[in-house]
């Protein structure tokens, strides 16, 4: 595998070795100097044509972790603005000595038409709203972590399906793996042929939760709602498919909230179970750095360490 | 201009429904004569044995891109690619830089390709100033100048009632409209057909009820206001509505594309730009409802919808590559391969589609091989078999989804105006005979 791209086109097998290395990965942080630098001789790039902070941040850190050397791009203050085209800018880097390049584009299909030009591993860190697959195998690692396997394990992913790039990878993913999911949103935000994929899609958030064993809550980007006309308002966005205290009570007790975040409290979620005991978002960022310190090895590790 | 005798080819003629083996004789620039066993004395013989002898093939949509964007295609290499690929007239959109909304532009684009001498080049007049939908162009000056029909394509005319004006200001011209049907606040930025697969892609989708939406409008106003040409034909839905327009004797006709017929959705693969157009390809079922449409009459046209692009306005991401393929050196032998040898439509229904019709639609004195009318001439051999090669093409585009495809049925000679402009052996002759 020279690049990862999404979860799309990975095999259960392929998703299999990326969690089993994150585990191990995951059980060496309790002494983080014990880690093997196996990436010490690789430079690093982060190509970012989007804003992002915990994602970047978490990359950084795990290629820190294996002793990598890092450089950071982003749009603003690149050439990029200047016209470049991206076919331009990924030839220009690789003759600089770069093992990988993680992008995040704003538009879907990027990250391959690079990977299709360079000889770089290129590691897809979100693209348009196709595929974000590092954040799909935080939340699958995650889910994994408190319940075990994934098999029939039903799933719920509420939110902008529509412009969810995580959802995708989510779904990808966790139909891979055996789980089943169902969307929920509103019906301006679920995209045409979802059921296509093998998901459900249920509009009552509440009948949707009456059996499932994780929600995963997306963020509901303001403009949405501000300029792009998809609901008509916060309030009644929260009220049908806000995740509170009086949502879950209905639900599983042992049901466990997911959140790729930056959150908007009392939007899609309420502060109540954004501290409560019931989600497990801050496990999910110790997870991502596994899971990129997973696939930074798996790529570009050389074969026999890690 | 010495005579022309092509000896012992099957004409097809639909005009005159003639499929028959004769001879035909070109005089002048004109036909002159049409029967078996000919002999002409000092005329230049060819024999085409074994091969079709039909109208020059016209295609009413095509983008020339000049003036403004030579760098994508000339009206000299648009026309060269054109005698290549069998056409003998081509209709160019207005949608150049500056506009050919005005007739400073119309005689322009007429003396450029008068000066390279190759095709027949009919220039196609904006609606509106600008393809800004607001204020209707002069349309009675520009076609006196030699527009020959009149379109905002690549823009539709959002408002209903400039779309009123310019139909019922055109009908006193007898000129024909060409409507581009997409509901932009609908289409809203997508990049390809929307549904599974641009889901699956993460790509913005363009609703299939973009184009009907405007298909349903058109007809109501060509009903009320006059004679619409409907360009670009890509889904079902719009079918049914042009099938019923046409039953009730509703002013309309229409066209669709070669790669409407051919591809679906699935062609965009993976992020494949040679795939992208608007309107996008649809589904298996708007496929064979297209092909369907054509058997019965419903579609009046194939078009190619030609629309070249540099390599660079296509090596970009997918939603920011430029919509169009190139389509004037495929679109013959695309259909003869996969309609007519696959006898799904006979080769004397896609003359009618690609010369006979477009001349009688849009009032040219062309799309027949009866005595009398300009030697436009298009000679298909029906057994030559090659692939295509993009790189060979005589166009500046070379972004099509149907490179390396095998086909037969390539043109084997172009004739324009008496003159022979192409042949299979030689490729463009440039210096007129």
């Amino acid at each position: 595998m020279k690049d990862l791209l999404g979860l799309k086109d990975l095999s259960a097998v392929q998703l299999g070795l990326i969690l089993a290395r994150a585990f191990s990965y995951k059980k060496q942080f309790g002494s983080l100097g014990r880690i093997k630098k196996v990436l010490a001789d690789r430079h690093i790039l982060t190509l970012f044509y989007e804003p992002s902070t915990r994602t970047l941040t978490s990359f950084n850190v795990a290629a820190g972790r294996l002793g990598a050397r890092v450089n950071n791009i982003s749009v603003s203050g690149s050439s990029i603005q200047k016209g470049e085209t991206l076919i331009d800018t990924i030839r220009n880097l690789e003759v600089l000595g770069f093992s990988a390049v993680i992008i995040r584009h704003t538009h879907g299909g990027a990250p391959r038409l690079a990977a299709d030009n360079t000889k770089m591993a290129v590691i897809n860190a979100g693209d348009g709203f196709n595929e974000h697959p590092t954040q799909a195998l935080l939340d699958i690692m995650t889910m994994q972590q408190y319940k075990g396997s994934l098999k029939k394990k039903k799933i719920v992913i509420v939110g902008d399906i529509a412009h969810s790039r995580v959802a995708r990878s989510n779904i990808w993913g966790l139909l891979k793996l055996g789980a089943s999911v169902t969307v929920s949103g509103p019906a301006t935000l679920i995209p045409k042929g979802i059921e296509d994929f093998g998901v459900r899609v249920e509009h009552d958030l509440d009948r949707a939760l009456s059996d499932a064993d994780f929600v995963n809550v997306l963020r509901m980007q303001h403009e949405r709602q501000a300029d792009q006309n998809f609901i008509p308002s916060k309030r009644e966005y929260h009220r049908l498919f806000g995740i509170n205290e009086k949502r879950l009570a209905r639900a599983k007790p042992r049901l466990l909230v997911l959140h790729p975040g930056p959150l908007n409290r009392s939007v899609e979620i309420s502060s109540g179970i954004a501290d409560g005991g019931q989600n497990v978002i801050l496990e999910q960022v110790v997870n991502g750095i596994a899971v990129r310190m997973a696939v930074l090895t798996l790529l570009i590790g050389r074969a026999k360490n890690a | 201009m010495p005579k022309l005798l092509l000896k012992n080819g099957t004409v097809v003629d639909p005009a005159q429904n003639i499929h028959a083996k004769l001879d035909l004789l070109i005089e002048d620039g004109w036909i002159a004569g049409l029967k078996e066993k000919i002999t002409a004395p000092g005329a230049e013989v060819r024999d085409l044995r074994g091969k079709y002898v039909a109208p020059g093939l016209i295609d009413m949509h095509t983008h020339l891109r000049e003036p403004g964007q030579e760098e994508k295609e000339t009206i000299k290499t648009g026309s060269k690619a054109a005698v290549a690929g069998g056409f003998t007239s081509i209709a160019c959109m207005a949608n150049t830089d500056p506009v050919a909304d005005d007739v400073s532009i119309i005689k322009h684009i007429k003396e450029v390709a008068e000066r390279s001498g190759i095709v027949n080049v009919l220039p196609i007049g904006a609606c509106t100033l600008g393809l800004k939908g607001e204020h209707i162009t002069q349309i009675g000056e520009m076609q006196r100048f030699g527009a020959a029909a009149f379109s905002d394509d690549g823009q539709t005319i959002a408002s209903a009632l400039v779309l009123r004006r310019a139909l019922e200001y055109a009908s006193m011209f007898g000129a024909i409209v060409i409507s581009h049907c997409e509901d932009k606040s609908l289409a809203n930025g997508g990049s390809m057909n929307e549904g599974f697969l641009s889901t699956k892609l993460g790509l913005p989708g363009l609703p299939r009820a973009a184009e009907t939406i405007m298909v349903a409008r058109d007809i109501e106003l060509a009903k009320n206001f006059g004679r619409l040409h409907l360009a670009h034909i890509s889904t079902q839905e719009s079918l049914e509505l042009i099938r019923r327009a046409k039953k009730q004797k509703a002013p309309v006709t229409c066209e669709t594309a070669p790669h409407y017929l051919l591809l679906t959705e699935e062609a965009v693969g993976a992020y494949n730009t040679s795939a992208k157009m608007n309107p996008p390809l649809r589904q298996e079922q708007d496929r064979l409802a297209l092909i369907d449409a054509l058997k019965d009459g419903t579609i009046d046209i194939i078009a190619t919808d030609h629309a070249p692009h540099t390599l660079d306005n296509k090596r970009v991401e997918f939603n920011l590559a430029a919509f169009g393929i190139a389509g004037l050196e495929t679109a013959l032998p695309l259909l003869y391969t996969h309609l007519v040898k696959k006898n799904i439509i006979s080769l004397d229904r896609l003359i009618e589609l690609m010369s006979v019709n477009p001349a009688k639609i849009f009032g040219l004195n062309k799309g027949t091989l009866k005595i009398g009318a300009p030697a436009d001439v298009t000679v298909i051999d029906p057994d030559a078999e090659k692939k295509v090669d993009k790189t060979k093409f005589y166009s500046k585009g070379k972004n099509t989804p149907f490179d390396g495809w095998r086909l037969s049925g390539w043109p084997a000679l172009t004739i324009v105006g008496g003159r022979i402009k192409y042949t299979s052996a030689e490729g463009v002759l440039l210096k007129k005979l």
